[in-house]
C-alpha cells in the first residue's frame, strides 16, 4: 500500500508516553477502556483462571451467601455464582459480538454500497432497512427466534438481524459525504475499481464512526441478549448465561437474592462498559461528534 | 401544513406498513416443517394426510402471493386468523390482553418523557468538569440498566420491607383504580428508566445548544425574564429532537414491556406472545407481532406529523 493511500487519521500512539499522554487528556476514555479491557479478558481467560467447574452442583451447598469458599454464593443447584457470572460473560460477549460482528459487516457494506452507487440501489436497500426499522427491537428479535428455536445461535443471529439496518443508516450518512469529496472523485480518475474505492478509502474514513457506534450497540446488545436469554429464548439450561441466571435466580428470590442480584450487576457492568466506551470515543475521536 | 408534506408521508407509510405485512407473512412460511407436525398437537398422530390438512387449513399449498393477498385482505377486515389451541379469532385473544400492555407503555411514555423536560432543564443549568461527568455517568447507567433486573431487585425490597403492598399482578383501572395504579408503579419505573436517562440527557443537550443560539440572545437583549428565555425560547427549540426521540423510544417500550409484563405478572401481549411462542401457537405470535408493529408505525408517523408542526422548517421539504 503506497503512501498516498493512507487515510488521513491519526496513527495510533505506540510509545508508552504517547499513551500515558492520550490518556491524561482522555481520562474517561481510559477508565472506560480499562473497565472494558478488564471484563472482556476476563470472558476470554475464565477456563484457565482457576475459577471453579461452573457446571458443578454441590447439593448440600445450595443457596449460601457470599463465603470464603463461594465468593459470590452458590445458586439453587449449588453451583458457584462467581464462575457462572465469569464464563456467563463469555456467552454474553461471544453472542453480542458475533451478532453486532455480522451485523457490522453486512449492514455497513450496504450502507456504504449505497453511498457510493445512489440511485435505485439506494433507494431499493434503505426501503428494505426502513421496513425492518420498523419493528419494535425486541419484538423483531423475538418473531426471528420464534422461527430459528430459541438458542444462542437463534439470539446471535436474531441480534445480527435487527441492527443490520441500523449499521445501514448510521454508515450511509458520513459515507454520503466521503463519496462527495475530491479523493474519492481522485481515485475515480485514476480509474481505481469500485470495490477498492469503497473499501480502501471510504472504509478507513469511517473508523471513528464505526468505532463508536459498534462500542454503542455492543451494550445494547448485550441488554437485548440478556433480555432474550431471561424469556428463554436465548441460551438454554445448563449453558452459564447472565439473563438465565437472572431468570433461575428470581424464582428462588426470598430464600436467597444473590445470584439474581449479582448475575444482574455484571449485565450492567458490562453493558454500561461498552456504553461508556462508546460515548468517550465519540468525544476524544472526534471533536465535531462531541457531545454537550 | 403542506398538502405535498402530508401525501409524501403517506406514501412513506404506505410503503412501510405494506413491507411489514409482507415480513410478518413470509414468517410463517419459513417456520420449518417439522415445527407444523409440533403445531398438530400431542394428542393427535402426525400422518402425512393430517400435515396436508393442517397445511391448506394455513393456506401453505398455495401459491406464495396467493397466500398473501388472502392473508391481507383478512387481515384489512380485521380476520388475523384462528388460534391453533383454542380455534378462537386471535384478535380476541389479542384484545383480551392488550389493554395493560396499552396501559403500561402509555404511562411510562408520560412518566419518562414528561420527566426528562424538568430533569434535563435541570442538568443544563449544572455546568462545569466535574457535573458533566456525573451527569453523563448517572445517564449511561440509568440507560444500561437493565430493566428486568431492576424491577425483580424492586420486587424483593417491596416484599422484604413492606411485606404487606402487593406489586404483581394486574387489576382493572375500572375495577380498583387505587389498586390499579399502585400494581403499575414498579412496572412503570422499571420500563421508564431508560428512556427518562436518555431524554433527559438530550434535553439537556437541546437546551445548552439552543441557549448558545442568537435567538435567546435577542430574547435576552428585549428583556425578556430569565424563566421565559428558558422555558418559551429555548426550551421550544430544545423539543424538537425530543420528540423525535420520544416517537422512538415507544418502540423500545413496546419491547421493553414484553420483559416487564413477565417480571411482574401483568396479563399483556408480552406474555400473550411469549405463551404462544413456547406452545408454537404461530398464527397468535404472527398477528401479535403485526398489530404491536403497525402501532409502533402509526406512533412515528403521528410523530412526523408533529415534528412538522413544531418545526416549520421541516414542512418545506
Amino acid at each position: 500500500m503506497s503512501l498516498r493511500n493512507r487515510p488521513l487519521t491519526p496513527l495510533a500512539p505506540r510509545h508508552r508516553a504517547a499513551m500515558v499522554a492520550a490518556a491524561s487528556r482522555h481520562p474517561l476514555t481510559a477508565f472506560a477502556l480499562v473497565f472494558v479491557a478488564l471484563q472482556v479478558l476476563l470472558a476470554i481467560g475464565a477456563p484457565w483462571l482457576g475459577f471453579q467447574d461452573p457446571f458443578q452442583q454441590v447439593m448440600v451447598q445450595r443457596m449460601k451467601a457470599p463465603n470464603a469458599l463461594n465468593l459470590l454464593g452458590t445458586d439453587h443447584l449449588g453451583r458457584d455464582v462467581l464462575s457462572r457470572i465469569v464464563h456467563g460473560y463469555r456467552t454474553s460477549l461471544l453472542t453480542s459480538t458475533a451478532a453486532v460482528g455480522l451485523a457490522l459487516v453486512v449492514g455497513g457494506t450496504l450502507g456504504m454500497l449505497a453511498a457510493y452507487y445512489r440511485g435505485w440501489f439506494e433507494r431499493i436497500t434503505m426501503r428494505i432497512m426502513d421496513v425492518f426499522f420498523a419493528f419494535p427491537i425486541l419484538l423483531l428479535a423475538i418473531g426471528v427466534i420464534a422461527i430459528l428455536g430459541p438458542g444462542i445461535e437463534g439470539a446471535a443471529i436474531a441480534i445480527a438481524i435487527v441492527y443490520t439496518p441500523i449499521f445501514a443508516r448510521l454508515l450511509r450518512g458520513p459515507a454520503l459525504v466521503i463519496c462527495e469529496s475530491e479523493y474519492v472523485l481522485g481515485a475515480r480518475a485514476i480509474g481505481a475499481s469500485d470495490v477498492r474505492i469503497v473499501f480502501h478509502h471510504v472504509l478507513p474514513n469511517l473508523t471513528s464512526v464505526v468505532l463508536v457506534q459498534t462500542s454503542l450497540l455492543l451494550s445494547a446488545a448485550v441488554l437485548v441478549e440478556a433480555s432474550l436469554s431471561f424469556l428463554g429464548l436465548g441460551a438454554q439450561p445448563p449453558v452459564p448465561s447472565l439473563g438465565l441466571a437472572l431468570a433461575e435466580g428470581r424464582n428462588f428470590l426470598l430464600l436467597s437474592p444473590w445470584p439474581a442480584i449479582f448475575s444482574g450487576l455484571a449485565i450492567l457492568f458490562l453493558s454500561f462498559g461498552f456504553n461508556l466506551l462508546g460515548d468517550a470515543l465519540r468525544d476524544s475521536l472526534d471533536p465535531r461528534l462531541r457531545a454537550v | 401544513m403542506s398538502r405535498r408534506f402530508l401525501t409524501g408521508r403517506l406514501i412513506d407509510l404506505g410503503i412501510v406498513l405494506i413491507g411489514v405485512s409482507v415480513l410478518v407473512f413470509l414468517m410463517i412460511r419459513l417456520i420449518p416443517g417439522d415445527a407444523i407436525a409440533i403445531m398438530l398437537g400431542a394428542n393427535a398422530e402426525v400422518t402425512p394426510e393430517r400435515m396436508a390438512a393442517l397445511q391448506a387449513r394455513l393456506g401453505l399449498d398455495q401459491p406464495l402471493p396467493v397466500q398473501y393477498l388472502s392473508w391481507i385482505g383478512g387481515v384489512v377486515r380485521g380476520d388475523l386468523g384462528t388460534s391453533i389451541w383454542t380455534g378462537r379469532p386471535v384478535l380476541d385473544e389479542i384484545v383480551a390482553n392488550v389493554w395493560p400492555t396499552l396501559q403500561l407503555t402509555l404511562l411510562a411514555t408520560l412518566f419518562g418523557a414528561g420527566l426528562s423536560i424538568p430533569l434535563g432543564c435541570f442538568m443544563a443549568e449544572a455546568r462545569g468538569r466535574i457535573s458533566e461527568v456525573v451527569v453523563r455517568i448517572v445517564a449511561i447507567i440509568g440507560l444500561t440498566i437493565p430493566s428486568f433486573w431492576l424491577g425483580i431487585v424492586l420486587i424483593f425490597l417491596l416484599a422484604r420491607y413492606f411485606p404487606g403492598v402487593s406489586a404483581l399482578g394486574y387489576v382493572p383501572f375500572s375495577e380498583d383504580p387505587l389498586g390499579n395504579l399502585q400494581r403499575m408503579a414498579l412496572p412503570v419505573f422499571a420500563l421508564s428508566l431508560p428512556m427518562l436517562a436518555n431524554l433527559s440527557r438530550l434535553v439537556r443537550s437541546a437546551m445548552l445548544d439552543a441557549l448558545g443560539q442568537d435567538y435567546v440572545r435577542t430574547a435576552r437583549a428585549k428583556g425578556a425574564g430569565r424563566r421565559r428565555v428558558l422555558y418559551v425560547h429555548a426550551l421550544r427549540n430544545a423539543l424538537i429532537p425530543f420528540v423525535t426521540s420520544v416517537g422512538v423510544s415507544v418502540g423500545y417500550l413496546l419491547g421493553g414491556s414484553i420483559v416487564i409484563e413477565q417480571v411482574f405478572a401483568i396479563p399483556g401481549l408480552g406474555r400473550l406472545v411469549l405463551g404462544a411462542i413456547s406452545e408454537r401457537n404461530y398464527p397468535l405470535v404472527q398477528a401479535s407481532i403485526l398489530v404491536l408493529t403497525a402501532f409502533f408505525v402509526l406512533v412515528n408517523f403521528a410523530v412526523d406529523l408533529l415534528y412538522a408542526l413544531i418545526d416549520p422548517r421541516v414542512r418545506v421539504t
